[in-house]
């Protein structure tokens, strides 16, 4: 079985990086997949990055992570200037992210309109063993 | 009003401190993108010698390595830089990757501990950089997220960027699908290995840094 864990953005929108970073990633190595309403800071991102580097060991081989933004390509001059308006209103709160424990999910793809999970079926079977045990 | 001063007197200094050291080149990207490649390649056209070593592993550079005062040339022009080559950027690190490659298990962990250490030091040195190459596979997707995490971290600290789709002289390489992804940037395709379309590269370099 997998858990998808749905993050809206009220949960971190009142967080500091670290412990917004910290939360996200608490989760995913609960072996649960993240769905995160809105988008992370760049400089967050890269923070995900190297404290995911800092837990990196036997068990925890790190994530996958994919952003998927809700802005359309193909904008003329009222789209843009709607996108625009959207953004400066919602700010990271448009888009949607995904978090995965890399032991669980292979693979992220972005279409990029569309998110595809590859997942282990390896590390999956290894949860399976582990929760039937519990 | 104060702020735009500020702003103002920021550029300048920044400027004139820009001209009196020499620029600190950065080679960013993921792992086996062909990074330390690029690095020996530059080094090998200027200089006469190889920067690191490279290999079919993923994180074989697991230190940031410098190659001080490397001057290129390009139409009568000059320019001096500090080559920054960085270990490969990436999200997962699993020793069993290593296993599969033909590693013994204690050599494995051993290049999977050594190579989360390097990722945290290349993320770390992004504030220390003048000017990146992203250099990314031409041959693999470009909208992996460690590709837009880069990129988008370098834009948001303001340092230009040029990005290299490398491995152009293998069939599955696409430079058209590496500037799709990234439209706002120019992109290079070149084969770091075969020497490639380095004159285009250069070039682009001098553009990115005049």
């Amino acid at each position: 079985m997998l858990t998808l864990q749905f993050v809206p953005y009220a949960d971190i929108e009142d967080l500091g990086s670290a412990r917004r970073v910290k939360k996200l990633l608490d989760l995913v190595k609960e072996n649960k997949i993240v769905l995160m309403e809105g988008r992370l800071k760049k400089e967050e991102e890269a923070d995900l990055i190297a404290i995911t580097m800092e837990e990196v060991g036997d068990k925890f081989k790190g994530i996958e992570l994919a952003t998927l933004d809700m802005e359309r390509k193909d904008k003329n001059f009222f789209r843009g200037f709607r996108d625009g308006l959207a953004n400066a209103i919602l700010g990271d709160r448009k888009g949607f992210t995904v978090i995965g424990p890399a032991t669980i999910v292979k693979e992220i793809k972005k279409d990029p309109d569309k998110i595809q999970l590859f997942t282990d079926e390896k590390g999956l079977k290894a949860i399976r063993r582990k929760r039937k045990k519990r | 009003m104060i702020k735009l001063v500020k702003t103002f007197i920021a550029k300048v200094l920044k400027n004139i401190f820009r001209r009196k050291k020499h620029i600190r080149l950065g080679l960013y990207g993921p792992p086996n993108g062909g990074k330390t490649t690029l690095a020996n390649r530059i080094c090998q056209d200027w200089l006469g010698e190889e920067m690191g070593t490279v290999s079919n592993i993923a994180h074989e550079t697991r230190e940031i390595q410098i190659k001080e005062q490397v001057t290129i040339e390009s139409k009568g022009k000059q320019l001096t830089f500090n080559l920054v080559d960085t270990p490969g950027i990436a999200t997962r690190i699993d020793y069993e990757d290593f296993i599969k490659a033909g590693m013994k298990e204690f050599q494995a962990k051993k290049r999977a501990k050594e190579a989360t250490k390097g990722v945290i030091d290349a993320i770390k040195w992004l504030d220390d950089m003048d000017t990146v190459i992203v250099v990314l596979d031409g041959t693999k997707d470009p909208y992996s997220q460690v590709n837009i995490t880069i990129i988008g971290n370098l834009a948001a600290r303001d340092i230009p960027v040029l990005i290299v789709a490398n491995k152009v002289d293998l069939r599955r390489a696409s430079v058209k699908k590496v500037q799709a992804a990234f439209p706002q940037y120019e992109v290079i395709g070149i084969s770091a290995k075969l020497g490639k379309n380095m004159d285009q590269f250069y070039e682009g370099l001098f553009a990115l840094v005049a």
